[in-house]
């Protein structure tokens, strides 16, 4: 078997926050991307449905979170320094 | 805002990346749109980010070959732009696509449909829990993100992208647990024909299978994914036995996981060429619902054409051929010639891809891992149960099951579960899929923001006809 540990990366150099919580990306990541090496697969807020990304290509949109004021595919949404995004809620229509 | 070109393509992948060159060298002006940031489609995906640690693979190399070509060439490539509606109208297509937030129009004497395939999943128990991908969604993932799925992976499905997903996965150090296919060793070795016209392709596939053999990865042959478990998230993934049918066989057995790759064959993405005003006719050799198209991807309507997966699956190799052919019958077509007789012989390479299309297509008795329970519109989270009982209420098309259940009503337009709603309708009904056909697609194709239209509207603008002379 080989190693079990995720790949590492110490160039991480962007900081973001998804539902109030502070992760890093590296240049090129997406958000869904990033949530997933920090073992982050669940991209609905707790207490929700649980849901994460499936499809990968920005069609099924179960990946998609709350991004300044609009629904965005986490799956096709680069991460920057400072973003912020939330994820569904159980109330949420959309 | 509106631009205007001899002809727009539609998909930047083998097939319409090659199209749009193929058209540009005969002086047309060429725009390509993609949904991505850079040319490549799904299976030559760029990489967003680098890792010093891993090198290309062989996808990411014929996909920078692909790049640096259209590079070269007078195609402008129009990125992270997405169709939302297409029209003919004044003998010009109209595209309307969605860039940047912002709505944009475009018009082209001459389309090129290029819009590949996308996923088909089976709706099994635990299939909506996060860390269950779809498998080729997970092979454009680590194309472009150079991340494995997750810690330890269970990689199944039918056909060659099973293999190649594992052998991904542990060149980008992560682990897997088992690969996990429904198909036969035997199943692979009757497609040592294909394999021996393709030497090239087989040899990649040797080294991937040597790969996981290293790595002492355990294939799992005629088995099938039946459940997913954990909760939130995954923990574990139960198997399998099934017939040649792909019928489970009963009897399961755990397998510690904490990220599933699952996929069980690929769609052709036919909403587009329907919107444009082609019928879709069923031909499940070819993946399902595909608009007819001409062998040089000629349609009944002036000035359209298909060619890639999306107009029948047929696999990267061929498809970058076809769009060769397509592109500059396109081209010519426009100065009112037509491309000298070549009759069109099947190659190698198309060969090949169908073969491995065929070890993919689902077999019949997959069916039977949606139990009652099982969500099978993700969206709307409808079970089989409600669907099962609208349908024996006498809902027996996918419009009508839409309206009684919602089913396919969600944010994802039905493209996750349409598929398998006939399939529900074709098994209680005994109607053949062929005569269950999906929705009309109708705009916007996918959830568009509202102010992307509406934006620069102002109540001044609301025509308002002068009062009447009293």
């Amino acid at each position: 078997m080989t190693s079990a540990s995720m790949p590492k990366r110490t160039d991480a150099d962007l900081r973001f926050r998804f539902n109030g919580t502070e992760y890093s990306a590296r240049p090129g990541e997406t958000l869904a991307a990033a949530l997933l090496r920090a073992g982050v697969p669940m991209l609905s807020e707790p207490a929700s449905d649980a849901r994460g990304a499936f499809c990968w290509m920005g069609w099924c949109q179960e990946c998609r979170v709350r991004h300044e004021g609009r629904w965005v595919e986490a799956c096709r949404l680069f991460v920057h320094d400072g973003l912020e995004a939330h994820g569904r809620r159980a109330d949420d229509a959309g | 805002m509106q631009d205007s070109w001899d002809i727009a393509v539609l998909g930047g992948g083998p097939a319409g990346g090659e199209a749009a060159r193929a058209a540009a060298a005969y002086g047309a002006r060429i725009v390509l749109i993609d949904e991505q940031a850079r040319p490549g489609g799904q299976v030559w995906r760029a990489k967003d980010t680098a890792r010093e640690d891993v090198g290309d693979s062989s996808e990411t190399a014929a996909g920078n070959l692909h790049r640096a070509r259209l590079e070269k060439s007078t195609v402008t490539f129009l990125s992270q732009a997405r169709l939302w509606h297409i029209e003919r109208a004044e003998d010009q297509w109209h595209l309307h696509l969605l860039v940047d937030g912002c709505s944009q129009r475009h018009a082209a004497r001459s389309v090129i449909l290029a819009p590949g395939a996308r996923e088909f999943v089976q709706p099994f128990p635990g299939w909506t829990t996060p860390g269950v991908f779809g498998l080729a969604g997970v092979t454009a993932l680590m194309k472009s993100q150079q991340c494995p799925p997750g810690r330890r992976s269970v990689v199944s499905g039918g056909g060659p992208l099973a293999i190649f997903a594992a052998s991904e996965i542990l060149r980008l150090g992560g682990e897997v647990a088992a690969v996990v296919t429904p198909n036969s060793k035997a199943e692979w070795l009757r497609c040592w024909p294909e394999f021996m016209a393709n030497p090239s392709l087989t040899l990649r596939g040797a080294e991937m299978m040597m790969r996981l053999k290293r790595a002492g990865v355990p294939i799992l042959w005629r088995h099938l994914v039946s459940r997913a478990s954990g909760d939130p998230t995954l923990r574990a993934v139960q198997v399998t036995p099934c017939h040649a049918n792909w019928t489970p066989r009963g009897g399961e057995s755990a397998i510690e996981a904490d990220a599933l790759c699952v996929g069980h064959g690929l769609v052709p993405n036919s909403e587009v060429a329907v919107l444009a005003g082609l019928t879709p006719q069923y031909d499940a050799q070819q993946g399902g619902w595909i608009a007819a198209s001409g062998p040089l991807g000629e349609t009944e309507l002036p000035g359209l054409y298909l060619c890639g997966d999306g107009a029948g699956l047929r696999g990267a190799a061929a498809s970058q051929n076809q769009g060769a052919r397509v592109g500059e019958a396109a081209a010519m077509a426009l100065n009112g010639q037509r491309p000298g007789k070549t009759s069109h012989r099947t190659s190698a390479a198309e060969r090949f891809g169908r073969a491995m299309t065929r070890l993919a297509i689902p077999q019949p008795g997959l069916a039977r891992l949606t139990d009652a329970d099982t969500i099978v519109c993700r969206c709307e989270a409808i079970p089989r149960r409600k669907l099962d009982a609208a349908i024996d209420a006498g809902a027996t098309s996918l419009d009508a099951l839409k309206s009684a259940t919602r089913c396919g009503m969600g944010p994802c337009g039905g493209k996750y579960c349409l598929t398998n709603a006939a399939r529900l309708i074709g098994e209680k009904t005994g109607k053949q899929l062929a005569d269950i056909p999906p929705p009309v697609p109708r705009p916007p194709l996918f959830p568009l923001p509202v102010d992307a239209v509406g934006a620069g509207f102002d109540y001044d603008n609301l025509p308002i006809p002068a009062p009447a002379p009293l």
